[in-house]
């Protein structure tokens, strides 16, 4: 039963997330969290944090994860399977869609008007994120007396090194890690 | 006999290597995916891997096993796809299984929290890149729709607390309606003159 779930949640990530990179984050995010109690908000921010510290896709990775603290080892793999099984049916038949046809265009289309969508969600993802950084919960609080300003100048200083310099997102992480442990262990 | 042993080896260990190499995701592996099979082994011709990363860019799923399919399909059938497959899936299977091992026992840590709770700070900043990158190119259309598709969508995931699947078929089929309303007005014109 559990290896069900594990499959059709991680199915679902796999199906809907078009786009790329960071759009199955919010999908990921709403299955692991919202649909089933699999993660808290904190574990999630930290597999999106090794995610983002190890080589693989983000999916691929929370599938891994995941299935490992639901169902062990064998929960791990069938999530993983669940998470890759649509695109082998829907890669293959879009290629041979393509050699047929010669030409994307009702796709293209249907990532044009996807796109904005992507963003959006990508962008509450993030919000939920940030939140839990500043104020160690996932929705923003009404009064903003709890900030960890550790944090606040931390995001602040790894923007600013992403933006402005186009340094490497591993490597901001790795500094953030060090500087928030430094900081951390002075005040 | 021995040469087709040789492929499928070739297939897998490539894959497995580039996914075990690569940080970064889908948009930094399919470079590096083209360098090894379209000039190292010359197994594909580069027009040839253009198609192949715009099918793979175009279908739902991570790019990098999108792309591994079909290299893997493309060299050595479905045999070849389901070695390219393991071998971009077994890296991050293996490594966070690992590292699952270790988190339970070292994530209560004080030195280990700080760190995480440093590099929460981190992964915020680069998912905000992210989104100020993508969000820049969607205003950069200069077309109304995408900026209000965009809102709408933050509001309903975020305030409406909508399904994000419905948002997505929604807008899916909001895009594939509206090219097929452009190419149908294009025919007609054509059609005219």
């Amino acid at each position: 039963m559990i290896f069900l779930e594990l499959l059709w949640s991680f199915f679902q990530i796999g199906l809907f997330s078009i786009g790329g990179g960071y759009a199955a984050m919010p999908l990921i995010q709403h299955q692991v969290i919202e649909v089933h109690p699999w993660l808290t908000m904190t574990q999630f921010a930290d597999i999106m944090t090794i995610a983002e510290m190890t080589p693989g896709p983000i999916a691929i990775n929370a599938a891994t994860f995941v299935g490992i603290r639901v169902a062990g080892l064998p929960g791990a793999l069938v999530a993983t399977a669940g998470c890759v099984l649509p695109a082998c049916v829907i890669v293959l038949a879009l290629a041979y869609l393509y050699y047929r046809y010669r030409g994307l265009t009702t796709v293209k289309g249907i990532l044009a008007g996807l796109r904005p969508a992507v963003v959006a969600m990508i962008a509450s993802a993030g919000l939920s994120l940030t939140a839990l950084a500043f104020f160690g919960q996932k929705s923003l609080p009404a009064d903003l007396g709890g900030v960890n300003w550790v944090s606040v100048g931390l995001f602040a200083l790894a923007l600013a090194a992403l933006r402005l310099f186009r340094a490497k997102p591993i490597h901001v992480m790795l500094v953030s890690g060090a500087l928030g442990t430094l900081a951390y262990l002075l005040f | 006999m021995n040469r087709e042993k040789g492929v499928y080896w070739k297939l897998f260990s490539s894959t497995f290597r580039l996914s075990a190499g690569t940080f970064g995701g889908g948009f930094v592996i399919v470079p590096l995916m083209r360098e090894r099979f379209v000039k190292e082994l010359g197994w594909i011709e580069e027009r040839e891997m253009l198609d192949l990363i715009a099918i793979a860019e175009s279908c739902p799923g991570a790019i990098a096993v999108n792309a591994s399919i079909l290299v893997g399909y493309h060299v050595a059938g479905c045999a070849g796809a389901l070695l390219t497959v393991l071998g971009t899936v077994l890296p991050p299977l293996v490594i966070i299984s690992a590292i699952s091992c270790f988190y339970s026992a070292v994530r209560d840590n004080a030195l280990v929290n700080m760190a995480m709770n440093g590099m929460l700070a981190g992964v915020a900043a680069v998912i905000c890149d992210v989104v100020l990158t993508m969000g820049r190119e969607v205003l950069g259309e200069k077309r109304l729709m995408p900026p209000v598709i965009m809102l709408l969508s933050f509001l309903a995931v975020r305030v409406w607390n909508v399904n994000i699947i419905l948002v997505i078929l929604v807008c899916g089929l909001a895009g594939a309606a509206g090219t097929l309303r452009r190419a149908g007005k294009g025919v007609r014109r054509h059609d005219l003159s």
